[in-house]
């Protein structure tokens, strides 16, 4: 018998508890990754309208300024006749030194700026060849999205079909499809990439194809142990019963329900493509100069950083480092928010 | 069996629709990794022979691993049969042609044990029930649609209904569903593999009282496996007992449960719980475990359980006698 209810009248939730319902459901939100991508997407789309110079060229009188913030850095140098390259770091020429003070005499110490302190016309300082760091980081997104994009894109693909085909016909094609993803993980990947640049020459289009030739076989296992787990599942038995083709079961029964992992696997691989761009860039298989790629642009920088000049490799190297962790902090969210056995309460 | 000869007029009149002839399944069972070569066959049915009569109930009992899903699986040509036939109205369905083949799956459909798994979880409960007219029918979507809503007043559920996604239903309104798509087709037989074993006792009768209301409404045959003799007795025209991927005893519903004749079916029908607590009932309890299929007994597959065993049933295979209008076994003791 139903209990009479017609007495009882449910209070709408305040503005409060509304808010305070918001709050609960943002806080398990992974709110610094998303803002951090978020930032990187926009700044790789919107990169001429926000970057404040050219990234491919600069003047070299600019060359190695510091970051805004820093003050430069002065020594005091004895004016000397004629030196030594040994003596360059306690001497100045008398000529040189004139050029500050007419009046200055041989033997004078004087304080000169060995380093130019940093202004705000280059926020994050220039590089060897006087260009802006803050705007080649910037367009160095552009280059991380598009190759992130294109082989997820290209190489997802050709994983999703190997699993799926792998994972439904079983046996030889099963048998085939996974030697070959035991042979990939076989091969050095990196010194494939070096030998293709050597012989074809440097191209955004090789690191495509081997990153793809790296990223298809994770896609393709996960696939097919999804696909194995799902085809003995009773209604895709059904939809063999009502006659249905092996393209319809696998397309409107078997593959939506990978989507879910496909979207975690996708966005873990994501930062390892970008890594691993990275890293062929450092090694000089990446992306052709003067294109600003973040590895290539820590690259640049890394003979320098002895000297002081840090600021040419680390803000690049900031940027893989927060782009990365950010999409692994992303992608674990979303595997746990996706796979409900691992999903909480409330 | 021989049920062609005997005069079927003893139950409802009908014509005989399907029919399994010394249907035998055998898996091969492989050794070796690469160069793998056959040692032996698990015999899952052993040339078993049936009939499905339209507008009928054949119920198929046994325990675990006699072979009831297989011939299941068979006939829904999920599986293909090692040797022996299935008729479809006078057409050899595995050997045949694409069309007849077609044909033949648009007529038969099924309804599984499990109801959470029987229904895509992505999809929506209107296309899951119109999937099979997607296939099988060119008729246009609201054709079907309209057809959806049909098939849900129906099987007892609502308009509404048709556009959530099965996560949404408890276990026997799923039950309801699935039995909704498996009538899509309007087909001639549905085999229905243990239809309401995973659901709640409460749910199960209402369940069975629809399934037969169907079947009169839509005039279709069913082949129903189960493992629970009571709902074998309250839905089936026909019973056949299986033991070890045999058919030992096929009867008329009634005849099977008053005057059950093989020593199988006595220890089945034993081992069930009587309908009154009160009841006395014989008890039989079979010695030992089934035999591996991999490796059957001689003579009798069932001699070494059987009660009743002579010495010429460890030797002698006994063939099909029929005992009384429609009645067979297969037991020496006959």
């Amino acid at each position: 018998m139903a209990a009479d209810l017609s007495g009882i009248v449910i209070a709408p939730p305040t503005r409060r508890a509304k808010a305070a319902g918001v709050y609960r459901k943002i806080k398990r939100w992974p709110v610094i990754p998303m803002f951090l991508l978020g930032l990187v997407v926009f700044a790789g789309l919107f990169a001429p309208l926000i970057a404040p110079h050219d990234p491919e060229s600069g003047e070299l009188r600019e060359r190695n300024i510091p970051p805004a913030w820093s003050n430069g850095e002065r020594a005091v140098k004895t004016v000397v006749e004629r030196m030594t390259i040994n003596e360059r770091t306690t001497s100045v020429t008398l000529s040189d030194a004139q050029k500050i003070d007419p009046n200055i005499q041989l033997g004078d110490r004087i304080e000169v700026f060995v380093r130019p302190a940093g202004s705000t016309k280059f926020l994050l300082g220039t590089d060897h060849l006087g260009r802006d760091v803050l705007s080649r980081v910037i367009y160095g997104a552009r280059i991380s999205i598009l190759v992130s994009v294109v082989t997820l894109a290209v190489g997802g693909t050709i994983g999703v079909t190997m699993g799926l085909m792998a994972g439904w016909y079983g046996g030889f094609v099963d048998e085939f499809l996974m030697r070959l993803v035991d042979i990939k993980l076989a091969i050095p990947l990196i010194l494939i990439a070096l030998v293709l640049v050597i012989t074809l020459g440097q191209s955004l289009w090789i690191i495509v194809t081997v990153l793809c030739l790296f990223i298809w076989p994770r896609f393709a296992r996960q696939v097919r142990g999804e696909v194995l787990q799902l085809k003995h599942m009773d209604y895709v038995s059904l939809a063999k019963v009502s006659g249905a083709s092996t393209p319809r079961i696998l397309f409107i029964h078997i593959f939506p329900g990978t989507i879910n992992t496909l979207i975690v696997v996708a966005t873990l691989q994501v930062g390892i493509v970008i890594l691993l761009e990275s890293t062929l860039s450092f090694l000089g298989a990446g992306v052709p100069p003067p294109t600003p790629a973040w590895g290539s642009m820590v690259a640049d920088g890394r003979d320098k950083l002895a000297g002081g000049v840090w600021w040419i490799s680390t803000f690049p190297g900031i940027a893989i480092m927060l782009t990365v962790m950010s999409l692994n902090l992303f992608g674990d969210w979303l595997r746990d928010t996706l796979d409900p056995r691992l999903r909480q309460l409330e | 069996m021989t049920t062609t000869e005997s005069p079927a007029q003893t139950t409802e009149p009908g014509q005989v629709l399907l029919e399994a002839k010394n249907l035998k399944k055998y898996f091969p069972v492989t050794k070796g990794l690469l160069i793998s070569r056959v040692t032996g066959h698990i015999k899952a049915v052993d040339d078993i022979s049936f009939e499905l009569r339209a507008g009928e109930t054949l119920g198929v009992v046994g325990e675990s691993g006699c072979g009831k899903s297989t011939t299941a699986k068979m006939m829904l040509m999920l599986e293909e049969p090692t040797d022996g036939s299935i008729l479809f109205e006078g057409q050899d369905v595995h050997h045949t042609s694409a069309e007849v083949r077609k044909a033949y799956r648009s007529s038969v459909q099924a309804v599984f044990q499990d109801p959470w798994s029987s229904l895509n979880p992505r999809m929506r409960v209107k296309d899951i029930i119109a999937e099979p007219m997607v296939i099988n029918w060119s008729i246009s979507r609201s054709e079907q649609q309209a057809r959806v809503m049909k098939l849900l007043n129906d099987v007892g559920l609502n308009e509404y209904h048709s556009n959530l996604f099965p996560h949404e239903f408890s276990g026997g309104q799923r039950q309801r569903l699935a039995i909704a798509r498996a009538l899509a087709l309007n087909p001639r037989v549905i085999v229905l593999d243990e239809p309401v074993s995973a659901l709640d006792v409460s749910i199960r009768a209402q369940i069975m009282n629809l399934l037969k209301d169907l079947q009169k409404e839509y005039n279709v045959a069913y082949m129903l496996i189960a493992h629970d003799l009571a709902t074998v007795r309250y839905m089936c025209t026909w019973v056949a007992v299986m033991y070890l991927g045999q058919i030992v005893e096929l009867s008329p519903v009634k005849e099977l449960f008053i005057n059950p004749s093989h020593p199988y079916t006595k220890a089945l029908m034993s081992a069930a719980l009587p309908s009154h607590p009160d009841m006395e009932q014989e008890e039989i309890i079979l010695q030992g475990e089934v035999p591996s299929p991999l490796n059957p007994p001689s003579g009798c597959y069932f001699h070494p359980r059987c009660p009743a065993a002579m010495d010429r049933c460890s030797v002698e295979k006994p063939i099909t006698k029929e005992i009384s209008p429609g009645h067979s076994l297969s037991c020496h003791l006959f």
